[in-house]
């Protein structure tokens, strides 16, 4: 159990911000991902958090206390990192008992065993506790690492990108039983990603973030349906949101330059012709590349739409944002 | 610009069988998918196109020549690899001309070929530049220039876009098929990610263990696969299998599972045993009326749609429905399906049965 709270965090490399005054606060169970490119600061986040680097300035505190000065054995967290580290000459038991052999943790044979066989079950490995760490395929090993992490039940687990190196089945099943082992334990995640379909699946709370600072923080739902500005509202969605000349349908408020449209806000019948340069058939939906005064966009249709290239499809804006010159939603 | 036939063509390499039998044929200007995961031989398949490999047994036509056991340099092909390599002493004007004056042709003709190719990939302004300093999509857009610049009869492409992250990639797949729109020169083009696959080709073949499961246009071959491997490779999330034991004959026009009489398209043949019935997320929906429930063991939010997970007798269901709809896990819910989009499986051949539905798609292929 525990609350997390960022407070006014820098940290710069060789005179560059790695993060540049960031706040949040994650409450306790909830299961924050930190969504932004590579470079934007989402690494360096969890490393503050954890320990594992120091902040120049600002401080991390977890349940109103302040982690200055602890070293991360101290602090009660676990990682869970992309490349699974496991301790290849030991069984599955033993990689999985190992993290409670901490001399911290003092903790009995058979406690370890109980926890051991209560994490195996979760993640489905109980079968393998025998075997070889070598000897598991991608996704077991993985599961190994993420129990290596639930099995102290710390108050906190810090996560970075530990799905990207699983192909894509695997990945969604993993989706799923990640968040539900969180929504069940009650713990707090802390969660890195540069994939949006992950941000938006699993998480209470999205912290996108760009070039270090912390541009929006929200439900999923608030940043796709409530972006702060284009940076936010070009991270989820995709197709990606069309942002095109605020004016080019006619009147836009003052101050607009520009325009945002994802394509359920594209209203497809009616409005300003457009011609069709492309039509992608995806199977569920089907996407269309329009052209509309020189300016490109993407919208979906039906799957089986029998629109073709160069044909005229009418195009009106429905509900869109709009942008100031720096590119900060206007209401 | 070439037709490309493959007529059972097989590759041993040792004991193991990379490709068993595979036939089809690109036509002319197509940009053709060669799809599946690691290890199902697409790659062995683009090189045996291209002469890097020689066919164990079989045939390859290039324009209705038989090509099979020329070697690479006599079939007029250019290769465009996942790691683009160029030249890195070399500018990006001489790594494009390189293949022309390594045949031969002069300087000025050389230059006047690489001016056309680069104004075709927006790269005039960076002839002169060093390879190294340049940006990926700079060095793939060169590569591609390289390939270009000699006018091949086909393009031969391995992942090209593989080790870029998501967003570029994204950004490449564009780009390319508008070069190829452009240019309507015939494209093979090997991949593992079936969205690039469904996104950018023509026509797919859809390998899985040295055999080719499928071969047509990407909708048809989602909407009517005609495997179970092909139904759970393609889409995402893939096909829903609702598994059950018993029997649909032919002339069926619907099928039970427990105590619910499901509508299908009308059988054309006919199976009995394990079998399943196939049905893409987003053709189930919520209703409440329905006699065949399922309890929601998970929602993800997708921004314009949510991925519903339900626990079934049949097995685990997925639907994709509107995110607007209120759904809790743990509840109970009526599941609908659209009849017209539902596949059944035979379990032991793992083969689609015909049915009024699919038999235009896997009749002809």
């Amino acid at each position: 159990m525990a609350e997390v709270e960022l407070r006014n965090i820098s940290k710069s490399f060789d005179g560059v911000f790695a993060l540049n005054n960031v706040s949040m606060t994650i409450p306790d169970g909830a299961f924050v991902v930190l969504l932004g490119p590579t470079g934007a600061g989402k690494t360096t986040t969890l490393r503050m958090v954890s320990g594992l680097d120091k902040p120049d300035r600002g401080d991390v505190l977890v349940n109103g206390h302040s982690l200055a000065g602890l070293t991360p054995a101290q602090r009660n967290v676990a990682m869970v990192f992309q490349q699974y580290s496991l301790y290849p000459h030991l069984t599955v038991y033993e990689n999985l008992a190992f993290p409670l052999r901490s001399p911290l943790l003092k903790t009995s044979e058979e406690d370890i065993k109980v926890k051991v066989s209560r994490v195996a079950e979760t993640l489905q490995i109980a079968h393998k506790l025998d075997n070889k760490a070598t000897a598991l395929s991608g996704g077991e090993m993985q599961r190994v690492s993420i129990g290596r992490a639930l099995v102290r039940s710390p108050e906190l687990y810090l996560m970075d990108e530990p799905l990207s190196s699983l192909d894509a089945k695997l990945r969604a099943d993993l989706r799923i039983e990640l968040k539900s082992i969180q929504a069940d334990s009650g713990a707090t995640v802390l969660y890195v990603t540069h994939d949006q379909i992950e941000a938006m699946t699993m998480a209470t709370h999205v912290g996108v973030l760009n070039e270090g600072k912390l541009i929006q923080f929200g439900s999923p739902r608030e940043i796709y349906e409530d972006p702060v500005d284009i940076y936010a509202a070009s991270r989820l969605g995709q197709p990606r949101i069309n942002i095109l000349p605020a004016d080019l349908f006619g009147h836009a408020p003052t101050g607009a330059t520009s325009i945002g449209l994802r394509p359920e806000q594209i209203h497809q019948g009616e409005g300003q012709e457009s011609l069709v340069t492309r039509v992608e058939h995806l199977g569920d939906q089907t996407r269309l590349h329009l052209s509309l005064k020189d300016h490109d966009l993407t919208t979906v249709t039906d799957a089986h739409t029998q629109l073709a290239a160069g044909d005229i499809v009418r195009i009106s804006p429905q509900n869109p944002f709009f942008f100031d010159a720096a590119g900060d939603r206007i209401h | 610009m070439a037709q490309i036939r493959i007529e059972n063509v097989r590759k041993d390499f040792g004991t193991f069988n990379a490709v068993q039998s595979s036939t089809f044929t690109i036509e002319d200007g197509e940009f053709f998918m060669l799809l599946g995961p690691s290890g199902c031989g697409k790659t062995t398949t683009l090189r045996m196109m291209a002469g890097l490999e020689l066919p164990t047994s079989g045939e390859i036509y290039i324009d209705g020549e038989e090509v099979g056991m020329k070697p690479a340099s006599q079939r007029d092909i250019a290769f465009v690899f996942q790691m683009f390599a160029l030249y890195p002493h070399m500018n990006v004007g001489k790594n494009i001309s390189y293949p022309l004056l390594s045949q031969g042709m002069s300087k000025a003709e050389a230059k006047k070929k690489v001016d056309e190719v680069a104004q075709i990939l927006g790269i005039s302004d960076i002839l002169k530049k060093p390879v190294g300093g340049l940006s990926g999509g700079d060095r793939q857009r060169v590569a591609l220039g390289r390939a270009i610049v000699r006018n091949p009869k086909a393009f031969f492409m391995d992942e090209p876009l593989g080790a870029l992250d998501a967003e570029f990639r994204e950004h490449m797949a564009e780009e390319l098929r508008a070069l190829h729109d452009r240019m309507g020169a015939t494209t093979v083009y090997v991949t593992h990610d079936q969205l690039e696959a469904m996104q950018m080709g023509d026509k797919i073949v859809v390998m899985n263990h040295g055999v080719v499961e499928q071969f047509g246009v990407p909708q048809d071959i989602y909407d009517w696969p005609a495997t179970m491997f092909v139904a759970s490779f393609i889409g995402s999330p893939a096909m829903n299998f609702l598994e059950f034991h018993g029997m649909v004959g032919s002339g069926a026009t619907s099928l039970t599972l427990g105590d619910s009489e499901i509508s299908i398209p009308q059988m054309r043949s006919g199976a009995t045993g394990d079998l399943a019935m196939g049905i893409r997320p987003e053709h189930v929906h919520l209703n409440d009326t329905s006699t065949y429930r399922g309890e929601v063991i998970a929602t993800e939010y997708l921004g314009t749609t949510q991925i519903v997970t339900l626990n079934t007798p049949n097995g685990e269901v997925k639907a994709r429905v509107a995110s607007s709809k209120k759904v809790a896990v743990g509840e109970t819910a009526g599941l609908g399906f659209d009849e017209r989009s539902i596949s059944v499986f035979d379990k032991q051949s793992q083969r689609a049965l015909l049915s009024a539905g699919n038999e235009g798609v896997l009749q002809h292929g």
